[in-house]
């Protein structure tokens, strides 16, 4: 990482900490802010993370690899997130999940080579009665087939 | 098509979706004062609607009890059981109830400040559910002195969770809220006493907190008028799966599966799964018991399955969901749901002795008992009644290896 971007980052989430206070609560909400703006918290951002909010950055660490929304490794810039738990799973999520994974050309758990997107998998979104669903970033898409699934991706940039 | 804002479709039940205007229960709540209020609220006889069914008023009488400085309310919005989704309608087009909920929630209790802990996957919301909380402030039903009520001060702050399916258990709920893993902690002490940041906190579910004002403004009678003797009000149930219409309905307590299959037009229906992935699953002859938490009790997650359905892929979906989505904190629940998938999967490729599969329930018996939460204690619960209840399916088809015809 160039230095540049180094001070950028350690500013953005002196901002962040600002923003929502050093206070242990409010990791949760800082480490969402960075995900969203970085798609990533970087190695160097969860030691700037610990530094600001004085506690060890293992206990950053820990809580990322908590939760399945955030992340070390960089993700692209749009994350789609298939839900397959039953009841879309009934509704014919495997049509659209192969549709998508051949349009795209990757599969669930990569990234485009244009940092595009990246597909995933997510359990029950609360969208059985409208499956199959999927997540764009935090929009909710639902009643997909596999066309529609594979022209709302092409779409979003 | 993409779902944001629904058009509220005109809702009809006996309770939630029966009639009220914003601001009423919290009137009527600063009229009978917070003594009457718990003994309304016992008379209801109203039941966590999450699922564990514990009751609303002792929660409440017992943290209106406890001395301390600062008191929470949460509202527990981390809907993530398997085909449950009535929070989502609860919050999308009854945000006036929810919110109001709370508001008497922290009157009673003496609390100054609710949080909503929003489901990650919900965060096409906040934009609404953040926009009607300032209406409210500009109303006054939030803020200082609420409704020119001296000393009446409450705020709601909406916290997104991040994907996390075990957050729904309220201790890890509150972890969460700290800033740690969501891992739930040991019970007791519980969060009434020793909650939030340690301090007294009361955790519900959105749809009991959408059920207070109705029982503050219309009475704990009024509440009880529906439902049964141990099961008081109604319900709403979340139903997916293989019928006419899927969707969100309020039914009394006590109505019959068969019932609600009929509401649904669900047509040749095999099995019905009662409780999401973490309830049981019932075989048609057992579909005359009726939804109550003396019976088939549920969070309100309906899954219908069709005769064409194979129960054995259907137990695969919902254990690869609780391998994922155990926390690992535990023994008996992170090795446990491993080997009951391990198990399910040899079932599929024929790789099976009977007394292996015993094991197996035994296991899952050790689970529910040894777990240190709900998500372990309950998750074996679909394992056991698809395997007891399609034995004939699964083990004694012709199609599968072993067959139960002498060669």
């Amino acid at each position: 990482m160039l230095v540049v971007e180094k001070n950028n980052l350690s500013y953005e989430i002196e901002r962040m900490v600002k923003e929502y206070g050093s206070d242990r609560q409010s990791l949760l909400q800082i480490l969402q802010a960075v995900q969203k703006k970085y798609k990533h918290i970087s190695d160097f951002a969860q030691q700037e993370i610990a530094r600001m909010m004085n506690i060890h950055p293992v206990e950053v660490y820990s809580v990322i690899s908590f939760y399945s929304f955030l992340s070390t490794e960089p993700k692209g810039r749009n994350i789609v997130r298939l839900c397959k738990t039953i009841a879309c799973d009934m509704a014919g999520k495997d049509a659209v999940e192969t549709a998508v994974k051949r349009e795209l050309g990757i599969s669930f758990g990569e990234t485009t080579i244009d940092q595009r997107v990246s597909l995933e998998y997510t359990n029950c979104l609360g969208m059985c009665d409208e499956g199959p669903a999927m997540l764009i970033n935090e929009k909710v898409y639902t009643h997909l087939n596999p066309e529609m699934a594979v022209n709302i991706l092409n779409e979003i940039k | 098509m993409e779902t944001t804002l629904k058009t509220s479709k005109k809702r009809t039940g006996p309770v939630l979706f029966s009639n009220y205007q914003q601001a009423y229960g919290i009137k009527k709540a600063i009229e009978l004062g917070r003594e009457n209020i718990l003994l309304e609220l016992k008379d209801s006889g109203l039941k966590g609607r999450g699922g564990a069914g514990f009751s609303t008023a002792t929660k409440w009488m017992l943290s209106a009890a406890a001395n301390a400085e600062k008191k929470f309310i949460v509202c527990n919005a981390d809907e993530g059981e398997p085909g449950t989704f009535k929070d989502r309608v609860l919050l999308l087009e009854y945000p006036e109830l929810v919110f109001d909920g709370m508001v008497i929630a922290g009157f009673t209790i003496g609390a100054k400040i609710g949080i909503v802990y929003l489901r990650g996957e919900y965060e096409y919301m906040l934009p609404l559910l953040e926009g009607f909380l300032n209406n409210m402030k500009e109303e006054n039903l939030l803020g200082k002195n609420i409704l020119e009520k001296e000393g009446f001060d409450f705020d709601i702050n909406i916290r997104l969770g991040s994907g996390a399916y075990v957050c729904g258990e309220e201790t890890a709920l509150i972890e969460s809220l700290e800033g740690y893993r969501g891992e739930p902690r040991n019970r007791p002490p519980f969060p009434v006493n020793t909650g939030y940041l340690g301090y007294p906190t009361v955790v519900n579910n959105v749809e009991t907190l959408a059920s207070i004002p109705h029982i503050i403004y219309k009475g704990g009678e009024w509440f009880k008028k529906n439902g049964t003797d141990k099961s008081k009000g109604s319900k709403l149930f979340s139903v997916s799966g293989d019928c006419g219409k899927p969707g969100v309905y309020e039914l009394q307590w006590g109505t019959k599966i068969n019932e609600l299959l009929e509401i649904v037009e669900a047509k040749n229906c095999k099995a019905v799964q009662v409780g999401g992935a973490s309830g049981v699953c019932l075989p048609k002859s057992q579909f005359n018991r009726s939804l109550a938490y003396e019976d088939a009790a549920t969070g309100g997650s309906i899954i219908i399955f069709d005769e064409n359905r194979n129960m054995l892929k259907i137990l695969i979906n919902f254990m690869e969901f609780f391998v994922e989505e155990s926390c690992g904190q535990c023994t008996p629940c992170r090795v446990g749901n491993t080997k009951l998938l391990e198990g399910v999967k040899n079932i599929e490729k024929d790789e099976y002795t009977f007394s292996y599969i015993n094991k197996l329930k035994e296991l899952g018996k050790t689970m529910q008992a040894a777990s240190k939460c709900g998500l372990g204690q309950s998750s074996p619960n679909s394992f056991i009644s698809i395997l007891d209840n399609f034995k004939e399916e699964i083990f004694y088809s012709n199609s599968k290896g072993i067959k139960n015809v002498k060669a």
